[in-house]
């Protein structure tokens, strides 16, 4: 029951929403943001620490063709649960300076988004899990078309074209999987995981391919990241947010929870290249990060390079680089929403980006200059914070499948460490200018939601266990299942 | 049968309201009688009637005729600006309740005589009506232009119908498939037969490359009429179509699923490539209903057990989306003076409900989930990756996100640009519950499918 609460109370909120006036809508839509992560953070003192799948709901939805409506949480559905009931609120409470025009409708979206994303998370049947998937790109597509900045059309509109075709070649490799379901076919978890093994690792790697892409679309992965850069870009901040902080997880959730367990032999056939890619993707958006001179872009690019990482970690079929998946996964959503609400924070003050014109705002609000400290050395791994645990496990599971690439892959910390340490310096550091000199104190939300994010920073970077043990039973499960397809 | 009975007295009743001067009563009666003729019909489920050997009410037969008993309902909703023109506002209705009674025959043949009279009792009327806008240069064009045309395909239907007689001494769809399955040689005319049959079906299906007629005669015709063609014509040609090949020829599949499979995909591409590149709105929905009879091409060369309930249900999404976005497409028109996308610009603003309905019909136009038009391709796409058609899929998912491209244009006309022409929309209130009645229908039949896809 408590999934459907989670699934269904922030689409009743939305359309609540719909109902009410613009200048009510913020403080109801954190509400009912805040609301859902206590329902959430219940769920997981109900949660039994085991590999099994909990909170189970199973109806038969269109039975003629085998769909249900199957929904339950495991570890590794705890976890994306939690981000996104954590984050949404977080997400809505940066937006309590901005002034948005049909703000119901805003938040309206906002809410009907996490609606779908909780439900991609906690998805057992195939098919549910591509409506909830494609559901998840209609309120982000408006979100950015209404609300975003210069040429939101036309770069939304790539943004749209460009998932939806992953999507459709996923939902080609859905109906693929389907067709060979045993008996009368249907699209339960457990009936697409039999097809998918029984498969030789020809047509194992046909599926693999017709759902990667999507996935990869989704994260992005090099060579389908050229949506993200003007997308992120251009959205307004809080539709960033949740493209970055939340909905980039569907695509390495997807890889985890259906594209391993059903085609573990299309996996480790094509492993190498998909590595491959996933490396290049570092190393690449690095360098580009690098010379980038709009801030908001550089940290586009910054995430296309860590996803990069957690993909390559996934896809090397071992119980560290999973972990440390799960682990980034929940760090870079933390992160990448406090990176892009300090840019919302300083074109907010300045209305600028640009890097080169700013400097020196450390010398006129240090308290700043902390925060964004601490946000900036999660993003770069630094021991001790949130990024480290994540990036160290990352890298040993790349390294037990392949050093060399490891050693590329490890390229993105120090490169990562070379743009943000350099754009820290260029903003913050230096003498103060006509631009940076009238920056305003932060207010109290602000002082809030970054002093939530950077102790979520230190705490899980000190003392990570917590969060590694909700997954670990279901991580182990998932990995022996998949080594033991791989041996037959 | 009860069904058809009444269309054709409701039909005559019309008429004879010029002479008895009962003009302002003929909309109320056809309404109710539509009804009627629901409960009527839906009296003959699982009867399984066969009459004279000519015409049988099977539950493919009722289906469809139900489909298009409802789909003409919401229609004459959509329509009631059309019929209240003081002249010929008898025999408009009149013409509209035959064409009905021949689409009601078209689904439910069994006999090639009354699938020829069927298709022709659908299609004068249409050529009536294409060109009842008398004073438009673009109306006479289109009449003139469908019943050429129409003509054309008409020809080669009969003459198909002919060649299989002789090939098989009969009209009836059962002996035929009986001569078929049992005689190891039939006469080489009789495959011609079928390529001539499968030709004039093509025609009135709109399927590429016999689709030249459709956009011009969408465009030039009436709004209303070119909703009527696009809907329920297009449904009772697929009906027709279906039953003949899906029955009668399916043993034959090697001789026309290649011809078939080329049209498909031809059908897919052309439209939808085509349906990108136009201004008006009227023309891109024309070239985009070719389109969507490329999905259903899927489903007919599939000629598996999904093949009924998927074309069944697509079309079922297929036309109630269609009505909602020509009821949306006329109003913006008549109060802008053009069709063309740009006269959606800012209708979000202006008139958020219109903007919220055509938002959904598009989406359900364009598949994508949670609305009908979603589980109708994902259903096509099940039945054809059945039949081992992955690669028509393949193309089917690329022209897919063609569409998109083309549905989105109106999106984002609405919602993102800028009105510069603050002509007031006038919407009556039947057509805002139509309006309200299909977006509803739209999300309801893309999450509980079952109801219709369970039917066949």
């Amino acid at each position: 029951m408590i999934t459907l609460l989670l699934i269904f109370f922030p689409l009743i909120a939305a359309l609540l929403l719909l109902s009410v006036k613009s200048e009510q809508a913020k403080n109801i839509a954190i509400a009912a943001a805040v609301a859902e992560f206590v329902i959430a953070i219940f769920a997981l003192t109900q949660f039994q620490y085991n590999a099994s799948i909990q909170f189970e709901v199973n109806y038969d939805w269109i039975k003629s063709v085998g769909i249900s409506f199957h929904v339950g949480i495991d570890g590794i559905s705890m976890l994306m649960v939690l981000l996104t009931s954590f984050l949404v609120p977080i997400i809505i409470l940066t937006s309590i300076n901005t002034h948005y025009k049909n703000a119901n409708y805003f938040y309206a979206l906002i809410l009907a988004m996490q609606m779908a994303l909780i439900g991609v998370f906690v998805s057992l049947d195939g098919f549910l899990f591509y409506v909830f998937w494609e559901l998840a790109l209609i309120p982000i597509y408006f979100i950015c078309l209404l609300w975003g900045g210069e040429n939101s059309a036309k770069i939304t509109f790539k943004f749209f074209v460009y998932t939806l075709a992953g999507s459709l070649f996923m939902l080609g490799g859905l109906i693929y999987l389907y067709l060979h379901t045993a008996g009368l076919h249907s699209f339960n978890i457990s009936a697409l995981y039999a097809a998918g093994r029984s498969l030789d690792f020809v047509q194992q790697g046909y599926v693999f391919w017709a759902m990667f892409i999507a996935f990869a679309i989704k994260m992005p992965i090099f060579p389908f990241h050229t949506w993200q850069p003007d997308t992120y870009t251009v959205a307004p901040t809080q539709g960033t947010m949740m493209l970055s902080g939340i909905m980039l997880k569907m695509g390495t959730y997807g890889i985890i929870r259906w594209l391993l367990p059903i085609a573990p032999l299309g996996v480790e056939h094509w492993a190498y290249v998909a590595i491959a890619l996933s490396v290049i993707g570092i190393v690449y958006a690095s360098c580009i990060a690098i010379v980038q001179k709009d801030f908001k872009r550089l940290i586009a690019y910054s995430s296309i390079a860590h996803v990069g990482l957690i993909s390559a970690g996934i896809l090397a079929i071992n119980v560290q680089g999973m972990q440390g998946a799960m682990v980034q996964m929940l760090s870079h959503g933390v992160n990448v929403v406090g990176l892009f609400f300090i840019v919302d924070i300083i074109q907010k003050r300045t209305n600028t980006r640009e890097i080169a014109t700013l400097g020196g705002i450390r010398n006129v609000n240090p308290q700043f200059a902390v925060l964004f400290l601490i946000v900036l050395l999660g993003s770069v791994a630094l021991p001790l914070t949130n990024g480290f645990v994540g990036e160290f496990l990352l890298l040993n599971g790349v390294f037990q499948f392949n050093a060399w690439m490891t050693a590329f892959a490890g390229l993105s910390v120090i490169l990562g460490a070379v743009y943000m340490l350099r754009s820290y310096q260029s903003i913050m550091l230096g003498e103060t200018n006509l631009i940076t000199s009238s920056f305003a104190p932060l207010s109290g939300n602000e002082k809030l939601v970054l002093v939530i994010l950077s102790a979520a920073i230190i705490v899980f970077g000190i003392y990570p266990k917590p969060l590694l043990d909700i997954a670990a039973p279901a991580v182990n499960q998932l990995i022996e299942g998949v080594q033991i397809a791989l041996v037959k | 049968m009860k069904a058809l009975i009444l269309l054709s007295s409701l039909g005559v009743i019309a008429l004879l309201a010029e002479i008895f001067s009962f003009k302002k009563l003929i909309y109320p009666i056809v309404l109710l009688g539509l009804v009627l003729a629901f409960i009527l019909n839906m009296f003959d489920w699982d009867t399984n009637q066969l009459y004279f050997k000519m015409m049988q009410t099977d539950n493919y037969a009722i289906a469809f005729t139900s489909l298009i008993i409802v789909i003409s309902f919401l229609w004459f909703i959509m329509a009631e600006g059309f019929f209240k023109e003081e002249s010929n506002q008898s025999d408009h209705f009149a013409l509209v309740l035959f064409a009905l009674v021949g689409a009601v025959i078209m689904v439910s043949y069994t006999n090639m005589a009354m699938l020829f009279l069927g298709i022709e009792i659908l299609s004068i009327p249409m050529y009536i009506l294409a060109g009842s806008n008398k004073s438009d240069v673009l109306s006479n064009e289109a009449a003139f232009k469908y019943l050429i045309m129409g003509a054309f395909a008409t020809g080669f239907l009969l003459f198909g119908i002919t060649l299989i007689y002789g090939a098989t001494g009969s009209f009836d769809l059962t002996e035929i498939a009986t001569v078929v399955s049992t005689n190891t040689a039939i006469s080489s005319i009789f495959y011609v037969g079928v390529l001539l049959m499968l030709i004039g079906m093509s025609f009135k299906v709109s399927a590429a490359p016999f689709h030249f007629w459709a956009p011009d005669v969408y465009q030039g015709a009436p709004t209303v009429i070119t909703a009527f063609m696009a809907t329920i014509v297009k449904t009772a040609a697929f009906a027709a179509f279906l039953k003949l090949f899906h029955t009668t020829f399916s043993s034959l599949g090697e001789t026309w699923m290649h011809i078939v499979w080329v049209m498909a995909a031809l059908t897919l591409l052309v439209g939808n490539i085509t349906a990108a590149i136009q201004t008006s709105t009227k023309r891109m929905l024309a070239y985009s209903s070719v389109a969507h009879a490329g999905y259903m091409l899927l489903a007919l060369l599939a000629n598996n057990s999904f093949s009924n309930s998927a074309i069944l249900f697509y079309a079922t999404a297929y036309s109630i989306a269609s009505i909602a976005t020509f009821c949306i497409v006329s109003i913006v028109a008549n109060a802008k003076g053009s069709d063309v996308v740009d006269s959606f610009n800012g209708l979000a603003k202006s008139n958020p409900l219109l903007a919220f309905v055509m938002t959904i019909a598009l989406l359900s136009l364009a598949g994508i989930p949670p609305t009908a038009g979603f589980f109708a391709k994902y259903y096509i796409f099940t039945s054809a990756f059945t039949a081992g058609n992955a690669g028509l899929v393949l193309i089917a998912i690329i022209a897919s996100l063609v569409g998109v491209y083309y549905y989105f244009r109106i999106i984002i006309a609405m919602f993102f640009k800028e009105n510069t022409n603050n002509q007031p929309l006038e919407v009556t209130i039947n057509h805002k519950l139509l309006l309200i009645v299909i977006a509803v229908a739209i999300i309801l039949l893309g999450l509980f499918p079952e109801s219709i896809i369970s039917l066949l």
